[in-house]
C-alpha cells in the first residue's frame, strides 16, 4: 500500500493497461485489507447492444435458444430505446475464472468501481457464500451451459423445434418449483454404517427397561395403508421438486425430454441461491467497492474529481424512496445491503450500549473485515436481516410494519413502528419478506394414482389465506398435465387440512409425451 | 493472481437475433394482424419505416405458479407520523401498492419495435408473385459458370500453375532432388580442384547427383492440376416493372394517387424477390412516351386516349432493352377506363400478341373518383375489353379501386399465395 500518489489514469478515457492497472490496486487492497479471497477474475468489454443481448439471456455468456428469451429481448430494447431503463454498467457471472461485462461507454472512473465492485464485491461472495458453495459448481457452469445449448439444438434438428419448444415451455413453467431446497441426504460408506449401527446397539442397551414389552401396542396399520406408504415411499413422496419428479417417473417422456427437463431444473438451481441472497450480495459488492474507492482515493491514486464522480454513481445506487415516494417499489437491496454491512462496521467499531445489548458477539470486536468475512460466508437475506438489523437502522430507516388483513374492515393495521417494542417485529417481519419458504407457493406432489387412472396429486399448502392466481394456475398445470400424460389434479388446502379449491386438467390431445 | 482482459466488442453482435426470430415466429399471426392494422393508417413509404406494434399478450405468456389475496404484512421505510395500532384506510383497488401492481400492466398487451426487414416480410408474408410458365423457363435456360476446386485432368487451358508448382515443389523437396547450386558448387570445385583423389570423389558425386536430377523430373505429370468449373443454374435475377398510366384530362390528382401507390407497393414486392429491379414508366395520352419519375406523376399532360400507344411504346422499349430471356418484366397499367373505340381492337391485338407472351405479369388497375363505389361504376370500355380477354383465357388481372384503403387488400388480393397443389417450390 506504499505506492501512493501515482494516479492510476487521468480523465475519463482508458484503455486495456489502465484497466490492467486499475484491477491491480483494486485486487491489492481487497486482499490486503480486507482479505477477500476471490476466483481469478477475468473482465470483458462489451457495447451496449451486447450487454440488451445478454440481459435477455438471464446475463449469461451462452445459452439456449428460445422464444422466450427473444420476448424479453424485445421486450426491454423497446424500453430501452424509449429511455424507460438504463442499463447497469456491469453483468458478473458466478463461474470461474469469474467472468465481469464492463461497457465501453463507462468512464475510467466508472471502470473502477465497475472493478471493485463485480470483480471483488461479487466474485468474492460467490466464493465463499455457503449457499453457493451447496449449489453451484462455479468451474463447470459454463462448461454445462454449454452442453446444454448443444444438446438442445440437436435435439432441435432431431426432434424437431416445436416438440423441442413445446416441453421446454412446459419446464419453464414449473422453474420454480425445480429446485432442490434442502441438500440431500449423503450416503454413508459402508464404515460409517456400521459406526452408526454400533451406537444404536449401545443406546438400546443403556435404555433398555422390560417393561416396555408389557405396554399393549397400538393397532396395527391397515393393509391398505401399507402399501400406500410403500408406494410413496417408493416414488420418494411427498416431493417438492416437480421437475425432479417428472424427470425421474413421468410414465411417458421420451429420454431426450427428460434430459431437457433435468436442463431446465439445473439452471433453475444454479440460480436458486442468488434469489435468496440479493441483498448480502448486493451489499457485499458495494461496500466493498466503497472501501476500495475510498483508500484510492485516500492514496492519491484518483483524483478528487474521480471520486466525487464515483461518489455520485455511488448515492445514486444505494438511495432508497420512502414508501410514500412515487419511485418507491420496495427496499432497494443496495441501500439495505450497504446500509446493514455499514452499521456491522460501526457496531464492530465503536458499538454504543444498545448495540452491546443486542449484538454480544460482535459489539465492539474491533475485527471489522473478519466478522463481515464470516457474516458473508454463512447467512442468506432471511437469517442475515433476522440477527444483524440493529435497532439504529430500523431507526434510520424509519420502518414501520403494516398488517392487511382482507376480513378488517377497520383497513389496514400499523401493527409495529420503530420503537422499542417494535424493533423485534420489525425485524422478523421484515426477515420474512426474504424468506424462500414464504415468497414460493408450497406445493408438493403428494401421490400418484397407480392403481386407477394414474393421476397425478399435488397439494398447495397456503401461508395466510393467499390462493393462487386461477387462470395462471391453469395453464401451469396444463403444461404438467402434458408432461405427465395423464391427468393432474392440485388441492388447495389451509393449514388445518380444509380444502380451499381443487383443479383437475387432463393432458391435451396432441400432448408433449404423446 | 493473473487477470485476462477480453475484448469482446467486435463479436459478432446480435447473439439474440435468433431468439428475436423465434418469438416473432411464434406470435407469426399476431403479429402480422398488428402490422396490417398498423398499415392501414400509413403511407405507403412509411410501410417501409418498421416501427412500434403491439400485439396481445395471449398464447404468448409464461405462467407461473402465482399467488395472491390473503393476509398480507409488510414492511416499509420512511414512517413520519404512524404510531403502533393506527389504522390506516385502504387505497382505491387500482392504487393498491405492493406486489401485484407491477404485474398486471403487462396483461393485456405487448409492445415492440419491428425492424424493416421484418416489418415488410410480414407485410408481404402471405404474397406471392404469380409462376408462370415462361419463368420456369427462363430460369433453367440460363446456366452460370462456378470455379469448383481443382482436378487431376481438364483442358490444357485450365491447369493452375500456382498449384501445379507448388505440387511440384512439395515433391522435389520429398524425394530429395538435388538443388541447382548445389550441381554448380560442386562443379566449380571440380575446376578448381588439383588434387586427383578429390576430383574421381566429385566426380562420382556429380554423376550421381545428375542422375538423380534426371530421374526426378522438376515437373511431374502428377503434379499437374487443372482448375475445374461447374455449371450452375443461374435463376434470373433482374426484373423490369413497367408502369403505364394515362394521363389524359380526365384522370384526376386522386386517380394518379391511387395508381402511385399500388405502383410503390409492386416496387417494394418486387424489390424483395429480385436483386435488380428496373423501371419504365410510361404515360400516355394518344401519344406515348417514356417519362422520369417525376413527370410521370406530376407532369401536366392533356389530350386524347389511346392504349394502344402506350403498348407500343412498351413492345418497342422490351424489343431493345429488355432481352425477355434475361428480364423478368411485370407491367401495371393504371387508368379510367377510358379509350377510343377505335382504339380496342388494336389494343387488344398488342396485348394478346406481343405483351402478354413477354410478361410475367400483367395488372390492370382501374381508378375511380373517390366517392364512386366500384360496383356502381359501369363498366368502362377498356375494362369490357380486358375482361373479353380474360375470358379467352390471356393471363390478365384486373381490379376496380377508387378509395385509398382499398390499394392494399387489392394487392393482397392480386398477389395471394395460391392453394398449395398450385404452389412451385
Amino acid at each position: 500500500m506504499g505506492s501512493s500518489g501515482e494516479r492510476l489514469f487521468e480523465g475519463a478515457d482508458w484503455d486495456f493497461q489502465t484497466l490492467q492497472r486499475i484491477h491491480d490496486a483494486c485486487e491489492e487492497i481487497a486482499r490486503k485489507e480486507l482479505g477477500l479471497d476471490v476466483y481469478p477474475n477475468q473482465i470483458e468489454v462489451i457495447t451496449a447492444e451486447q450487454m440488451l443481448d445478454a440481459y435477455s439471456s438471464v446475463g449469461m455468456p451462452l445459452f439456449y435458444k428460445h422464444w422466450s428469451f427473444g420476448k424479453q429481448f424485445a421486450f426491454q430494447e423497446a424500453s430501452y430505446r424509449k429511455g424507460l431503463m438504463g442499463l447497469a454498467y456491469e453483468i458478473v457471472i458466478n463461474s470461474s475464472p469469474c467472468i465481469s461485462y464492463l461497457m465501453e461507454e463507462n468512464t475510467a472512473t466508472m471502470q473502477t468501481l465497475v472493478i471493485a465492485h463485480a470483480a471483488f464485491g461479487h466474485n468474492h461472495f460467490f466464493k465463499n457464500n455457503y449457499l453457493f458453495k451447496q449449489w453451484t459448481d462455479a468451474d463447470g457452469i459454463l462448461d454445462y451451459l454449454e452442453f446444454a445449448k448443444g444438446y438442445i439444438a440437436a435435439c432441435e434438428d432431431r426432434h424437431g423445434r416445436e416438440t423441442v419448444e413445446r416441453t421446454l415451455d412446459a419446464a419453464h413453467a414449473l422453474m420454480s418449483h425445480g429446485v432442490d431446497r434442502y441438500p440431500g441426504k449423503k450416503t454413508l460408506d459402508l464404515r460409517a454404517e456400521e459406526k452408526r449401527a454400533g451406537e444404536r446397539r449401545q443406546h438400546e442397551e443403556a435404555v433398555f427397561n422390560d417393561l416396555w414389552r408389557t405396554v399393549p401396542n397400538a393397532k396395527a396399520k391397515s393393509k391398505a395403508t401399507l402399501t400406500a406408504e410403500r408406494r410413496r415411499a417408493l416414488l420418494g413422496l411427498p416431493q417438492e421438486n416437480i421437475l425432479y419428479f417428472l424427470e425421474k417417473t413421468a410414465p411417458r417422456l421420451a429420454p431426450w425430454q427428460r434430459e431437457l427437463i433435468r436442463i431446465v431444473r439445473h439452471i433453475a438451481q444454479y440460480f436458486y441461491p442468488q434469489g435468496q441472497t440479493k441483498v448480502m450480495n448486493e451489499g457485499t459488492a458495494t461496500y466493498v467497492h466503497y472501501r476500495i474507492m475510498s483508500r484510492l482515493h485516500q492514496q492519491g491514486r484518483i483524483t478528487d474529481g474521480n471520486f466525487l464522480e464515483f461518489l455520485q454513481s455511488h448515492t445514486n445506487v444505494v438511495f432508497q424512496p420512502e414508501f410514500d415516494d412515487r419511485r418507491y417499489s420496495g427496499f432497494n437491496p443496495y441501500a439495505l445491503g450497504f446500509a446493514m454491512m455499514q452499521d456491522i462496521e460501526r457496531i464492530v467499531k465503536t458499538p454504543e450500549d444498545e448495540d452491546r445489548d443486542w449484538f454480544p458477539d460482535i459489539a465492539g470486536k474491533g475485527d471489522v473485515e473478519g466478522v463481515l468475512r464470516e457474516i458473508w460466508s454463512n447467512y442468506r437475506d432471511e437469517s442475515f436481516i433476522n440477527q444483524y438489523l440493529s435497532p439504529a437502522l430500523i431507526r434510520r430507516f424509519r420502518m414501520f410494519h403494516l398488517h392487511d388483513d382482507p376480513a378488517e374492515s377497520q383497513g389496514i393495521k400499523v401493527d409495529a413502528i420503530h420503537d422499542e417494542r417494535g424493533y423485534r417485529r420489525v425485524r422478523r417481519e421484515l426477515a420474512r419478506q426474504y424468506d424462500v419458504g414464504f415468497v414460493d407457493a408450497n406445493i408438493e406432489v403428494m401421490d400418484v394414482d397407480l392403481d386407477g387412472d394414474r393421476r397425478l396429486m399435488l397439494r398447495h399448502t397456503t401461508v395466510k389465506g393467499a390462493q393462487l392466481n386461477e387462470t395462471d394456475t391453469r395453464r401451469v398445470l396444463q403444461h404438467l398435465a402434458d408432461l405427465w400424460s395423464y391427468d393432474v389434479a392440485l388441492t388447495e388446502v389451509d393449514g388445518t387440512d380444509k380444502v380451499l379449491k381443487e383443479y383437475v386438467v387432463s393432458p391435451r390431445a396432441a400432448a408433449v409425451a404423446a | 493472481m493473473v487477470m485476462h482482459i477480453v475484448d469482446r466488442r467486435l463479436n459478432p453482435g446480435s447473439k439474440s437475433l435468433e431468439n428475436r426470430q423465434r418469438f416473432l415466429r411464434r406470435a407469426k399471426a399476431l403479429v402480422q394482424g398488428a402490422v396490417k392494422k398498423s398499415s392501414q393508417d400509413r403511407d405507403i413509404k412509411d410501410v417501409l419505416e418498421g416501427g412500434e406494434v403491439t400485439i396481445p399478450l395471449d398464447g404468448m405468456d409464461e405462467p407461473r405458479f402465482r399467488r395472491e389475496g390473503g393476509t398480507r404484512d409488510m414492511v416499509l421505510p420512511g414512517n413520519k407520523k404512524f404510531v403502533e395500532g393506527d389504522w390506516l384506510q385502504r387505497p382505491n383497488q387500482s392504487g393498491a401498492k405492493g406486489s401485484g401492481a407491477g404485474e398486471g400492466d403487462s396483461e393485456d398487451a405487448f409492445r415492440f419495435v419491428l425492424s424493416r426487414e421484418e416489418f415488410v416480410d410480414l407485410f408481404l408474408d402471405d404474397l406471392e408473385l404469380p409462376d408462370l410458365a415462361k419463368r420456369k423457363l427462363a430460369e433453367t435456360e440460363s446456366e452460370g459458370i462456378r470455379r469448383a476446386g481443382y482436378a487431376t485432368s481438364g483442358s490444357p487451358a485450365n491447369i493452375s500453375i500456382s498449384r501445379t508448382v507448388s505440387r511440384a515443389l512439395a515433391r522435389r523437396v520429398a524425394l530429395r532432388r538435388p538443388r541447382k547450386d548445389d550441381i554448380e558448387a560442386l562443379e566449380a570445385e571440380l575446376a578448381e580442384c588439383e588434387d586427383e583423389t578429390r576430383r574421381r570423389e566429385l566426380l562420382t558425386l556429380l554423376e550421381g547427383l545428375k542422375a538423380k536430377v534426371k530421374r526426378i523430373p522438376f515437373i511431374d505429370p502428377i503434379d499437374i492440376r487443372y482448375r475445374r468449373f461447374e455449371t450452375v443454374p443461374k435463376p434470373v435475377a433482374q426484373a423490369v416493372m413497367f408502369c403505364l398510366m394515362d394521363v389524359s384530362g380526365s384522370m384526376s390528382e386522386h386517380m394518379k394517387d391511387l395508381a402511385k401507390r399500388f405502383y410503390m407497393l409492386l416496387y417494394v414486392f418486387l424489390k424483395r424477390r429480385y436483386k435488380h429491379v428496373e423501371i419504365v414508366f410510361i404515360r400516355h395520352t394518344d401519344r406515348a412516351e417514356e417519362v422520369d419519375e417525376d413527370t410521370f406523376f406530376h407532369g401536366p399532360a392533356s389530350g386524347g386516349t389511346l392504349v394502344s400507344s402506350a403498348l407500343v411504346a412498351m413492345n418497342d422499349i422490351v424489343r431493345t432493352r429488355f432481352r425477355p430471356a434475361d428480364w423478368n418484366i411485370y407491367a401495371a397499367q393504371a387508368s379510367d377506363g377510358d379509350n377510343m373505340t377505335s382504339d380496342s381492337g388494336l389494343t387488344g391485338q398488342l396485348l394478346t400478341d406481343k405483351i402478354l407472351p413477354v410478361c410475367q405479369f400483367f395488372a390492370y388497375l382501374e381508378v375511380g373518383e373517390a366517392a364512386n363505389y366500384t360496383f356502381d361504376m359501369p363498366d368502362s370500355s377498356l375494362w369490357t375489353l380486358y375482361e373479353r380477354l380474360r375470358n379467352e383465357g390471356e393471363p390478365l388481372s384486373m381490379r376496380k379501386v377508387s378509395e385509398r384503403g382499398e390499394i392494399f387488400p387489392v394487392f393482397q388480393d392480386l398477389f395471394k399465395r395460391r392453394t398449395a397443389s398450385q404452389e412451385r417450390v
